[in-house]
């Protein structure tokens, strides 16, 4: 197992699963306390729409996904919120909509396209640095926004009506909000792949949630249930030659089965 | 007494069309204002367009003590999620957004201060629980202490008693008694004719329009006249000179 960490692809891979675990301990937070995991499924289906049109045109495939990830979120919002049609159709009208163009775009693409695998079920062994310096930026980004704005956010998460009665702005919240967990999304389908990828956002939430009921201690559990997840199912991926995404949620589903497990065997305290 | 809010000629209603007319209501310092009225005639869409949460249509809305961050107000209907992870003292800071700013922290003091209105609203037991462990009395005490903790001038409550239970819904409106005597001025949209006139100074009927009556008797005649085709409906343990009769002495409480 040391020799393993001298490898750089394998650094690498210890690399993304913190970064990984850090965005998905905030977005995620944000994403399962305010219901959001549908729309942000329709998000990361949307943008493999990008993606594809990336590959057809040559530019990088990530740029595709974020553009395409924006503004499929936005797009839900504005059609949910200002058209008749309900919010869970909008979503799944872009959700395939964007595999469809995902798939005609990567099929027109001449020659193979290596990336499309790991794209639809991540590759975390191949993470390149570039990825993960823009994995630490949006880090950065999303810990300065909370830290600066966590009053606002929670409050605006919380309670939006009555947000806006105290001149808060709300839609700025909101949106830049919508803008992070579209980023968060594409940068994660590294890890896990479209496929996966919700449930690095939603079950170490969901596990916190399980242990507090405070939304600041709910991300702090979630980065460490996280970077357990992510770490150990790296390395069981490595032992037992598996795909890495699937045994990286696999381990995040079994501490999810242990934690409810646990609390419902313990006498309560209080 | 000064006048803290002035209503002029306001049309209000949801994307441009409107449910109210021609209100115009002054509100001055210390009053308690019932604002009663049938449903759809209104009440809500005048609460909301004085928070803030609508547009007028038309009209002015004028607050005499600087901007509406002077205002305390709790919803009839809150639309937060029952599951969201966040304290019942998160959730009464939260009320002081407004004066914050968008960078301002709560101190230690704006702490102390939730503290100590927890235990007025008599949900000192409450702290540290999240919100949706509790009931909806409790809950009701938890908002109502959000609506108060950035010291309002005015305090407008939409149907305060929707999720309380009958022994809450009595100690709510002594505390706004309570509350009023300490100089608060309140407006309470409120269906709970049998027993608002028990705490209220003046009532305000709405019904398409505001017909504002400066005693807190609601009559058959008083219904009739301001055009307020209210169910005179008694329920619940009501005070017995609510519903005064023609015959019987008139227990006048004008505060004119």
């Amino acid at each position: 197992m040391t020799n393993l960490l001298g490898y750089t692809f394998f650094q690498h891979a210890l690399l993304a699963s913190l970064l990984s675990a850090l965005i998905c301990a905030f977005i995620g937070t944000y994403i399962v306390s305010r219901r959001l995991v549908f729309i942000s499924g329709g998000i990361t289906h949307a943008s493999f729409g990008g993606m594809g049109i990336a590959y057809f045109l040559g530019f990088s495939p990530l740029m595709g996904a974020a553009v395409f990830a924006i503004l499929s979120g936005f797009s839900i919002q504005w059609l949910s919120n200002r058209t008749e049609v309900r919010e869970d159709s909008a979503i799944g009208i872009f959700w395939s909509l964007g595999m469809a163009i995902g798939i005609i775009f990567t099929f027109l693409t001449p020659g193979y396209a290596p990336n499309l695998m790991s794209s639809l079920f991540g590759s975390i062994l191949s993470v390149s640095n570039d990825e993960l310096l823009w994995m630490a930026l949006l880090v950065m980004a999303i810990i300065l926004f909370f830290v600066s704005f966590y009053r606002l956010i929670l409050a605006t998460a919380f309670d939006p009506d009555y947000a806006s009665t105290h001149k808060i702005p709300v839609h700025f919240i909101s949106y830049t909000l919508m803008i992070l967990v579209a980023l968060a999304i594409v940068l994660s389908i590294r890890v896990a792949g479209i496929i996966l990828v919700l449930a690095l956002l939603t079950i170490p939430p969901t596990t916190a949630n399980l242990l507090t009921h405070r939304f600041n201690q709910m991300i702090g559990y979630s980065f460490l249930l996280g970077l357990a997840g992510n770490v150990v199912g790296l390395l069981v991926s490595y032992a037992l030659n598996i795909p890495s995404g699937a045994a990286i949620i696999l381990v995040h589903v079994l501490i999810f089965i242990l934690v409810k497990g646990f609390l419902a065997i313990k006498p309560k305290s209080n | 007494m000064n006048n803290i809010l002035e209503i002029k000629n306001l049309t209000a209603g949801y994307n441009g069309k409107p449910i109210l007319r021609n209100v115009n209501l002054t509100v001055r310092e210390g009053d308690f204002i019932g604002i009663i009225g049938p449903n759809g005639g209104g009440k809500t869409t005048l609460i909301k367009t004085i928070a803030g949460l609508l547009p007028p249509v038309s009209g002015e809305i004028i607050f005499h003590f600087g901007d509406s961050k002077g205002l305390g107000y709790l919803p009839q209907v809150n639309t937060f999620d029952k599951r969201f992870p966040i304290t019942t003292e998160e959730v009464i800071l939260s009320g002081l957004m407004g004066k914050k700013g968008i960078f301002g922290k709560y101190t230690a003091d704006d702490k102390k201060y939730v503290e100590k209105l927890m235990e007025k609203l008599r949900a000192g037991h409450l702290k540290g629980k999240s919100i949706g462990s509790l009931s909806g009395g409790q809950m009701q005490r938890v908002f109502l202490a959000r609506a108060l903790v950035a010291r309002p001038a005015l305090l407008l409550l939409d149907e305060p008693s929707t999720y309380a239970d009958n022994q809450f819904e009595a100690e709510l409106y002594e505390l706004l008694k309570e509350l009023n005597e300490e100089g608060l001025t309140i407006l309470m949209v409120s269906h709970d004719l049998g027993i608002i006139p028990a705490y209220v100074k003046s009532i305000a009927c709405v019904n398409g329009e505001l017909h504002y009556h400066p005693s807190p008797e609601i009559t058959g005649d008083v219904l009739k006249i301001y055009n307020c085709p209210i169910e005179l409906v008694a329920h619940g343990p009501v005070p017995h000179r609510v519903l005064s009769r023609h015959e019987v002495e008139h227990n006048s409480q004008s505060h004119d």
